[in-house]
């Protein structure tokens, strides 16, 4: 990092009479020489003062909590409003977090990357930090995830002394990028990302700037729910910023001082005592896909170099060391995208914690803490960390809840041995279709949708219990699919049906949660586009120990349909459970003429649907755990009655027996399916090979490059980032020490691998860089 | 602090017949710190060969000490799938779906993935068929290595003596 002109060390600003620059830096190197966040080998104030401790922690976590559930009633997103999307955090004067609200927890560190872009590029002399300032940021380039999480970041002064900030976060429902929706495609570069701001000063004594109120409305296409997530926004960091003020005059300044300072090496110490606690120390090895497939007709881009079908790539290994502290390694990642599902290290880094609150650090207590607890390695150039400035992040978390399930499957084998089964999750269900679009609703006014139903997708199984159905996603640990007629309220879509989508959970000894499927119809729009984005090629889930991975997606639309017509005729619609896509239901409800799409293309443009056209909107399910034929009988005759599986599958999957009785209810026959269990059995050790065996078929394969473009792709853009992901995979399969695939020869656009310009070489920009590279 | 189970608890837990208010409370509240022990304990009266459990690696998947000291992979039928620190996968069988028809055997037409993109890897042991693991990979991917505990260390944390032969 280069120290950007005009920093002095010495400052006005802080009580100690540094500048915050020069703050942050004795910050950190206390915290790398020690160990201990800020050099605290001893928790002082917390030993001498434990009750006062205490009592500040919780009265600070409460007033975030509260500020969340008191502002998000401000909002008129579903969004914000239904799905509470939306969250505040307390920082110190560092820029390290304190404490966080409930909601989208990721933002722990997004917004105090912010921050600390804001203290290493001098924004202390220009634009000035006073009391009273907002500061918003969505820039994915200094921290954020992805655009549409808006930032509005307000500093904590006393007497005259700058002692913390406070910072809420809000997901718009739309930036203005080239897709309508919040998380869009189309665009390929930042340039179509939508309104970017990076730490801008947009309010002075507590108001809203003009020019920027003006100026931000009209640059998206929903100016209503930008305004007031703004509001929403200010007004709970406000009431935060009150709260703090209500502890310093409680307990004082310098107990405040010491509190937030002492709070972050208690949760670094939480996190290392967690480690000891629950999990077992060695190598965990794990990896994730997530296919992008872009040489689809229904996939119109603005650059010929972005129609490639390529891979995400996300190899991990997790090092838990014996000192309990642990190290998660990415190396052999593949290149970043032209698309719009590029992360960076703050979105990993901070956005981990999303997961890991919700099996490692079960606490309220979550803060940068844990932070300093863990290590990083995210290699510059891969998709997790893009050495380029012109990278697009609007769907980040299409690659980060990826990457993550494979994590929850690592640190699951951990539990698994160590005999806490209750912890086990085999993993999360890629939290998709993200229904999208827009043009002009029913209130003939301009407008984008982006369906949060699918923040109740099936979850993962548990080494002790079945996954949810239609329960959760690992972004928000608030998981709610929102109401029917609130959704009809935000978009011009009727519900033709809402059902649990069918064998969509993974197989297992305990199954994956079942997704579920709502069919939309068009209605009373004026012009209205839509487009989907999901898996489809692939799958992101394996399942555990045996498990079977989740179903992947598809895609059904209709357009054509004629069902203004048949409602008037009073005939059949179709409805909401698509039962079986191998054996098509809803077609047989369509007028003759009407265009159907069903096939595995999840990810789409923008295509247009007229009123009466119809959209799937299906939400996946979760992986399963252990092997299907130690599955309970009981259990198989359940999902059978409860209708999540289909006849077919329950004989092939789990060999069950039946038959149905005089209620029309199935009964599962033990003996007979124990039989057919056994003989299951059988075939698999007769169909199987020994694996060394296929081994040298699979390297023949390899050696003649028999495999798809797109998977040669992978493999060429992650040995080109990695020398070491290349001597492995050419020791593993025994290649000759000269072997290897790349982009060049397989003939398709590579732009960005060869010429990049990352955003610390524009000039006057000091970055923030927080893990190894 | 620390919670305590009965033996019939973890027990239960393990047989997926634990009552939901305890499996709640197990993950409130702070663990209990002899689950391990209690765990194996219990795995081990329920395993059909003598040889120690050292740790469980799935619902059929150990490693094991041998009587001459040594530390294995061992399947609950009593398959060897040879020394602990080696990928237990590479002495196992493999069969990959890799085509639409192999595919449709699992899921419904369109609910699983394109073979040329992806393939389901099912391991199963040689000697009982069970299946230990499902992988989900591109053609080509290596066989993973999913674990390599570091079981001198672990022993350390939870105060048992660790095994003779422990790497």
């Amino acid at each position: 990092m280069n120290k950007p002109e005009l920093i002095t060390e010495k400052g006005s600003m802080l009580a100690n009479g540094k500048s915050l620059y020069q703050h942050r830096r004795d910050v950190m190197k206390l915290t790398k020489d020690t160990g201990h966040y800020a050099g605290l080998v001893d928790l002082a104030f917390k030993k001498a003062e434990p009750i006062t401790f205490e009592k500040v922690f919780s009265k600070l976590r409460a007033g975030v909590v509260n500020a969340r559930e008191t502002a998000k009633k401000i909002a008129a997103s579903p969004i914000v409003e239904q799905e509470g999307e939306l969250c505040f955090t307390l920082y110190n004067a560092a820029g390290d977090c304190i404490c966080t609200s409930t909601g989208i927890i990721i933002h722990v560190g997004t917004m105090g990357a912010a921050i600390k872009y804001m203290i290493e590029n001098n924004w202390e002399s220009n634009p000035g930090i006073n009391p009273g300032d907002m500061f918003t940021n969505n820039d994915c380039q200094i921290g954020n995830v992805h655009p549409c999480d808006i930032c509005t970041i307000v500093p904590i002064f006393h007497e005259g002394n700058l002692i913390a900030w406070v910072g809420g976060v809000t997901h718009v429902i739309d930036t203005g990028a080239v897709g309508p929706g919040s998380m869009s495609n189309g665009q390929i570069q930042r340039f179509g990302d939508g309104l970017q701001i990076t730490c801008r000063k947009t309010g002075i004594n507590d108001v809203v700037m003009r020019d920027w109120q003006h100026e931000s409305q009209r640059n998206v296409r929903t100016p209503k729910y930008w305004i007031l997530d703004e509001r929403t926004r200010i007004a709970g960091d406000h009431m935060i910023r009150d709260i703090v003020g209500e502890v310093i005059e409680d307990v004082g300044i310098e107990a405040f001082l010491k509190f937030g300072d002492e709070i972050i090496e208690d949760g670094r110490r939480g996190l290392v005592s967690r480690i000891h606690d629950i999990t077992i120390p060695g190598k965990y090895h794990t990896v994730a896909f997530v296919d992008v497939p872009y040489t689809h007709e229904d996939v119109c881009l603005p650059s010929p170099f972005a129609k490639v079908d390529t891979i995400m790539h996300a190899p991990c290994t997790i090092t838990i060391k014996p000192e309990c502290t642990w190290r998660l390694d990415f190396d052999g990642c593949s290149r970043w995208g032209w698309h719009t599902y590029n992360a960076n290290p703050t979105a990993f880094t901070s956005g981990i914690w999303v997961m890991m609150t919700q099996t490692l650090v079960p606490t309220e207590r979550i803060n940068d803490g844990a932070m300093f607890a863990t290590e990083f390695y995210l290699p510059k150039g891969t998709w997790t960390n893009p050495n380029d400035r012109r990278t697009a992040h609007s769907d980040a978390w299409h690659f980060l809840v990826s990457s993550w399930s494979s994590l929850w499957r690592a640190v699951s084998r951990g539990y698994f041995a160590r005999g806490y089964l209750e912890e086990v999750n085999a993993g999360n269900s890629n939290p998709c279709n993200w229904m999208q679009g827009g043009g002009f609703n029913q209130e003939e006014e301009i407008h984008a949708v982006n369906s949060f139903e699918t923040a109740a997708c099936g979850t993962g199984a548990c080494a002790m219990k079945d996954g949810l159905n239609h329960a959760a996603a690992i972004w928000n640990p608030e998981g709610d699919m929102g109401d029917c007629e609130i959704w009809e309220l935000a978009e011009p879509l009727l519900y033709l049906g809402r059902a649990i989508k069918s064998n969509t959970g993974g197989y297992g000894k305990y199954r994956g949660g079942m997704g579920f499927e709502t069919l939309r119809m068009v209605h009373n729009s004026a012009d209205w586009t839509m487009f989907f984005m999901g898996n489809g090629y692939m799958n992101s889930d394996w399942g555990l120990m045996g498990g079977y991975p989740s179903a992947t997606g598809y895609r059904f639309e209709a357009h054509n349909t004629g069902l203004h017509e048949r409602i008037a005729e009073g005939k059949s619609l179709p409805s909401g459970h698509d039962y079986d896509p191998g054996n098509p239901e809803y077609e047989k409800h369509l007028n003759p003429g009407a265009q159907v799409k069903r096939d595995s293309q999840c990810i789409t443009t923008e295509a247009i649907f007229e009123n009466g056209d119809l959209y799937l909107n299906y939400l996946r399910g979760g992986p399963g755990f252990g092997d299907p034929l130690d599955r309970k009988i009981e259990d198989i005759q359940k999902d059978l009655n409860d209708d999540v599986l289909l006849e077919e599958f329950a004989v092939k999957i789990y060999g069950a027996v039946f038959s149905k009785d005089s209620n029309g209810d199935y009964v599962v026959d033990s003996d007979k399916t124990l039989a057919a269990q056994k003989k299951i059995r059988k075939d698999r050790i007769s169909r199987g090979v020994p694996v060394k065996a296929w081994m040298e078929t699979e390297r023949q394969r390899i050696l003649d490059k028999d495999a798809s473009t797109q998977v040669q792709q992978m493999f060429a853009s992650s040995f080109e980032l990695s020398q070491s992901f290349l001597d492995k995979f050419r020791e593993f399969w025994d290649l000759p020490s000269e072997w290897l695939v790349t982009e060049k020869e397989l003939g398709i656009p590579a732009f960005g691998s060869k010429h990049a310009m990352d955003l610390s070489q524009m000039p006057d920009v000091s970055t923030v860089v927080l893990v190894e590279e | 602090m620390s919670s305590k189970y009965t033996r019939k608890q973890v027990a239960d837990l393990m047989d997926g017949d634990l009552d939901w208010d305890t499996v709640r409370r197990m993950l409130f509240m702070p663990k209990d710190q002899e689950r391990f022990k209690n765990y194996i304990d219990i795995l081990q009266e329920r395993s059909s060969w003598d040889d120690k459990i050292i740790l469980p690696l799935g619902p059929h998947l150990y490693v094991a000490e041998t009587k001459d000291k040594d530390l294995v992979n061992k399947c609950s039928c009593g398959y060897v799938f040879g020394p602990y620190t080696e990928n237990w996968k590479l002495n196992a069988l493999i069969y990959v779906r890799d085509d639409v028809e192999k595919f449709n055997e699992i899921y419904p037409t369109l609910m699983c993935p394109d073979a040329t993109w992806q393939v389901y890897r099912e391991y199963y042991c040689p000697d009982c068929g069970v299946q230990h693991d499902v992988e989900a990979p591109t053609p080509w991917y290596p066989v993973m290595h999913d674990f390599e505990p570091d079981i001198k260390a672990f022993y350390e944390w939870v105060g048992l003596e660790a095994p003779e032969k422990v790497a």
